[in-house]
């Protein structure tokens, strides 16, 4: 028996399996998964920017515009994925899909969906940000920092 | 000096049980499926009218348990053992069937190997004059699995090139001393195998090894070659894995020919999302309770050796960056 914690395939047998392996396991279509992203993520922009378009049109100024059009956008993610469509768009578009808003309300919409049998204090309550929760953690941080480093070089 | 050991790591068993009947369950994508018609229920619903998708999967482990009773007409009072489990913490679809059907239960884990490795053990059991009859289940449902390893569902994720598809269903098999035409003649338990592949995107990639190590051994501990069985079937690699497995057994010298197959792709040919395959405990039972056993008591399969793979990895595991452990559990069928 190898000595505890040793393992018994040594790192050069397991380098060699790898590479093997590897050389079978088909490539993702890079090319294919990058158009598709950039055409589906592009046509929720473009969604998005009618929606602002319209707000303006009824009256907002464009800064006015922006927290409205957010919440639509977030509204749309969260109907979509409740009504089980919005993660065929992520099968379909990956990154498309996913970095747009739209796909962050999935991820708080998809979580609360999936732990809402656990009830909702412990479940849904405790779970619903567990895919989002890094998100928003390192989105405060980055913006903390960045809010920092401006306060800290003004003149 | 055990009697009924053959070679490193090979049961023989000494009067070979029987399988005297099996009962299985599917859900709707596995009805979709080329096998189809090899299974006893097929449950449209895959939440089957439950609350929750654990007891969904519950109820098809429990119908898988029901038919396989019904079929020898034998009352739960009269199962010695009930051999049972699942991918869920604590196994839990297993417990939960076992108070409702009241046998004594044993309680096993070997991730989507638990087919096999139940059946080992229940045709242990019998052969060895512990039982007369020893029940065998293990189930797995997709929405369960990716809950307990994944993602949560409705989330937009798009599939690996290697991602393979947690089959919806269950089986039970019920072991006995007679009354059965498929004899379970050896079984050979696998070994756990690292080859270091981290991803649980790559399951089939991180299994195949494993398969190839119990298979070598099991042909190794019986003096046989691969032509010797009809079919020679593995659980869940899914093409990418069972196509690595081919190239470890050549480059070991015992090529596997056009009679081996692998039941993850079996069991959702041309089923489109379901990856490179399925996967899950009820991937490879399927096959195996369905399928195969199915076809041996029509006599058109006359031998079969079962490799039914798992993957041995937690959720705390890969996120902690430790690479997966795999193993495969083989069974030999004859008639």
């Amino acid at each position: 028996m190898a000595e505890p914690g040793a393992k018994r395939h040594k790192s050069d047998d397991r380098a060699k399996y790898q590479k093997l392996a590897s050389s079978i396991v088909p490539r993702p279509p890079l090319a294919r998964n990058l158009a598709v992203a950039f055409v589906v993520g592009g046509l929720i922009c473009t969604v998005g920017q009618a929606v602002m378009n319209a707000f303006i049109a009824s009256g907002m100024t464009g800064d006015e515009a922006v927290g409205p059009t957010l919440a639509t956008m977030i509204l749309a993610g969260v109907v979509l994925t409740g009504l089980s469509i919005y993660h065929h768009v992520g099968e379909f578009a990956g990154a498309g899909a996913a970095v747009p808003i739209t796909g962050f309300a999935n991820t708080i919409a998809a979580a609360a969906m999936d732990f809402k049998r656990e009830g909702y204090i412990l479940g849904m309550g405790a779970k619903m940000f567990v895919i989002a929760g890094p998100v928003l953690v390192y989105g405060i941080l980055s913006g903390v920092t960045v809010a920092l480093i401006k306060w800290l070089s003004r003149g | 000096m055990a009697t009924r050991r053959i070679g490193k790591s090979t049961v023989r068993f000494a009067t070979p049980p029987v399988i005297v009947s099996a009962g299985t369950v599917a859900g709707p994508m596995e009805s979709r499926g080329p096998m189809a018609r090899w299974f006893d229920e097929v449950v449209p619903d895959d939440m089957f009218g439950e609350r929750t998708a654990e007891k969904a999967e519950r109820r098809f482990m429990g119908d898988a348990v029901k038919i396989a009773l019904r079929q020898a007409a034998i009352q739960p009072e009269q199962v010695d053992y009930f051999i049972a489990g699942d991918l869920l913490n604590q196994i839990v679809t297993a417990s939960f069937v076992a108070e409702d059907l009241g046998a004594p239960f044993i309680g096993v884990y070997g991730a989507c190997s638990t087919s096999v490795q139940s059946l080992t053990l229940a045709s242990s059991l019998v052969d060895a004059g512990f039982a007369d009859l020893a029940l065998a289940a293990t189930s797995s449902h997709y929405q369960t699995a990716e809950r307990q390893f994944r993602y949560p569902i409705e989330l937009n994720i798009q599939r690996k090139s290697t991602s393979q598809y947690t089959a919806t269903g269950a089986g039970a098999v019920l072991v006995g001393k007679s009354g059965g035409k498929v004899r379970i003649t050896e079984a050979t338990p696998g070994r756990v195998i690292d080859m270091g592949v981290k991803d649980p995107n790559q399951m089939g990639p991180a299994m195949a090894p494993a398969a190839a190590d119990t298979i070598f051994n099991h042909l190794a501990d019986t003096g046989r070659d691969p032509a010797f069985y009809d079919v020679i079937i593995t659980g869940d690699l899914g093409s990418v894995g069972s196509e690595i497995l081919l190239e470890l057994m050549q480059r070991r010298g015992v090529p596997l020919g056009s009679n081996y197959a692998d039941g993850g792709v079996m069991l959702f040919k041309g089923v489109r999302g379901t990856g490179v395959g399925g996967s899950g405990c009820a991937c490879s039972a399927l096959i195996m309770e369905g399928f195969v056993w199915k076809k041996m008591c029509n006599s058109e399969i006359k031998s079969a050796l079962i490799v039914a793979t798992g993957a041995l990895l937690s959720s705390l595991t890969w996120q902690q960056g430790e690479s997966v452990p795999c193993i495969a559990n083989a069974i030999a069928l004859q008639l």
